[in-house]
């Protein structure tokens, strides 16, 4: 291990990981009596000063209900909410605010997809085309609505090193295809999926394609309009931003043509007994009073990796995880789970003969917390022939001094188990 | 590491190794499943209970040291056993696991299955602990049936 700890980083002009740390206080403890080596980014991401900072005066400072008061403070909170739309909009070039749909989650966002599309536009016959490296939230949600309407899922395979078999993705589109929705950034394997390449083939078939970006939005570049995506899904609390908050992205003309998801207030033009007429975008899909410090905080989340620019993290995270690649192949009877040629920011991985579980628990009494487990991917982890694996998952603030703790405390691990 | 040992005891990462009883019973007349959705770990534990008496205990499956070695251990220390005399013990074990009980008080009760007592420091484990007796306790107030391998 001590050549690969030697290699110097290389210097990386403007992006000093050592002041970024500073930026996020909950890095700085220990935790049984070690440092904090937080390596489950892909759970959830720490949450800079900068955010807290955000919330704390909005809070202290604006907090009124939004889009109904005339008086001062709702005025102020209106414009707050409304800012952060727009935020999220420049982050991810969407052409409009009213394609920005603020929701709890990712999760929410791709089922108000599925419920809306899926209530009109799905019918008996008809599939929609995922794959076997979703996450559950990219599975269930169409399974619901496929059950409702007699329609159907297909899955696009993917190869043992963990990318998708493009050919049969191809032969998996017809007639009866009506939705493409597929990952962008795998939480299991890491594998980014080549996402503009895929929507160009389905539209070629006149077939819409959502894509969950959960994963994809905090290590790089997200260009919607450059995808072509027709519907791009993102949550906060994996963005640096606070959790409650997430992103559907939907082409206007298709958010036009999708009736409600949910009926309450905020989300209408007139009521009467008789008839409801409903609201402009994107408030159509926004019922009821919206976590309105949870976009305030995204955006303040938005505005601290801008201003590091995501070019660099993208860059700095590619560097560690290349070590982290390295270093992990060092340990003895390890196998990295996920080796797709592109691929960010996710070390999965399995040992002989010791379980993911008491990985996870012995490297947790050395201070570095990872995940173990099916990693809500369940149909993945039967396609690897897999019960669980163990993963570490990297975000800016992480170093290759943490990768070292890492394979330090493996190195305890398999003291323990031989 | 020392205070890793108190949950990673050596007679537990033994039977982790070499776990005992880990077979189907040719014959057996009680059978129960368990499943851990957290984690994904499955266990299936075979009984055979004669005039109400566990003559023969096993299990199969795939999980971490802790589910597996709890598994080991209480396929075991089960084996001559009446089915309340195993009730009793899922009530006393699940208790020392989940920090309700001292078992030192009673330590004749649990014998060697003592060593699991340190997982009442590691909560996320707790369920490791205790899946093995979650599917006793299932397999034990079954009716009586023959396990079919056809209903696997």
């Amino acid at each position: 291990m001590t050549s690969i700890a030697s290699i110097a980083a290389p210097p990386r002009a403007g992006f000093d990981v050592r002041r970024i740390r500073e930026d996020f206080p909950i890095l700085r403890q220990t935790v049984h009596g070690k440092p904090l080596v937080y390596l489950d980014n892909a759970a959830t991401t720490q949450k800079p000063r900068a955010v807290l900072d955000a919330l704390m005066a909005y809070y202290s400072e604006d907090n009124a209900n939004v889009h109904r008061g005339v008086h001062l403070l709702s005025e102020r909170a209106t414009q707050a909410f409304e800012d952060a739309r727009a935020t999220v909009q420049r982050f991810i070039n969407a052409a409009s605010t009213r394609e920005i749909v603020f929701t709890r989650n990712a999760t929410e966002a791709v089922n108000l997809v599925a419920q809306t599309f899926g209530r009109t536009r799905l019918g008996p016959g008809d599939e929609v085309v995922i794959s076997a490296m979703e996450h559950h939230s990219n599975i269930v949600p169409w399974q619901m609505v496929c059950e409702d309407k007699g329609a159907s899922l297909r899955v696009i395979p993917i190869t043992d090193e963990g990318a998708l078999q493009l050919e049969e993705y191809e032969r998996l589109l017809g007639s009866h295809t009506r939705l493409v929705s597929i990952v962008h950034l795998s939480n299991v394997l890491g594998t980014i999926n080549p996402a503009q390449q895929m929507i160009a083939t389905a539209h070629r078939h006149g077939v819409p394609v959502l894509i969950d970006g959960s994963q994809a939005a905090h290590h790089m570049t997200v260009d919607v309009q450059a995808l072509d995506a027709d519907f791009y899904v993102f949550t906060g609390h994996k963005l640096y931003g606070p959790t409650g908050i997430g992103v559907l992205y939907g082409k206007e003309r298709l958010l036009e043509e999708l009736p409600p998801y949910q009926g309450g207030g905020d989300m209408i033009k007139s009521v009467t007994f008789e008839k409801t007429t409903y609201n402009a975008l994107p408030y159509k899909f926004e019922a009821g009073t919206p976590n309105i410090a949870g976009a305030v905080g995204l955006a303040a989340a938005v505005d601290y990796v801008t201003a590091i620019g995501m070019g660099a993290v993208t860059a700095h995270e590619r560097d560690l995880l290349a070590y982290g690649t390295a270093a992990l192949s060092g340990v003895p009877g390890l196998t990295l789970i996920g080796t797709a040629p592109e691929k960010a920011s996710v070390l999965s991985f399995v040992m002989d003969g010791v379980h993911p579980h008491d990985i996870g628990t012995i490297v947790d009494r050395e201070g570095v917390a990872i995940r173990t487990g099916h990693h809500c991917a369940q149909p993945l982890m039967q396609r690897l022939g897999i019960a669980a694996t163990a993963r570490a998952s990297l975000a800016l603030y992480n170093t290759r001094e943490e990768i070292d703790a890492l394979v330090a405390a493996l190195h305890k691990v398999r003291e323990l188990f031989t | 590491m020392s205070d890793l040992r108190e949950l990673y005891q050596e007679v537990i990462l033994d039977h982790n190794r070499r776990p005992r009883n880990f077979r189907a019973i040719e014959g057996a007349n009680r059978h129960a499943e368990g499943y851990n959705p957290l984690c994904g770990d499955r266990l299936s534990l075979y009984l055979k209970v004669e005039e109400g008496v566990i003559t023969d205990a096993s299990f199969q499956g795939s999980g971490c040291a802790i589910s597996k070695a709890s598994a080991s251990m209480m396929t075991d220390s089960v084996k001559g056993k009446t089915l309340n005399e195993a009730r009793g013990m899922f009530e006393q074990f699940h208790q020392m696991v989940t920090g309700n009980a001292d078992p030192l008080a009673h330590p004749e009760r649990l014998g060697k299955l003592a060593v699991f007592e340190g997982v009442r420091n590691y909560p996320a484990r707790v369920k490791c602990a205790s899946l093995a007796w979650h599917t006793l306790r299932s397999a034990v107030d079954a009716k009586d049936e023959v396990v079919s391998t056809e209903a696997e």
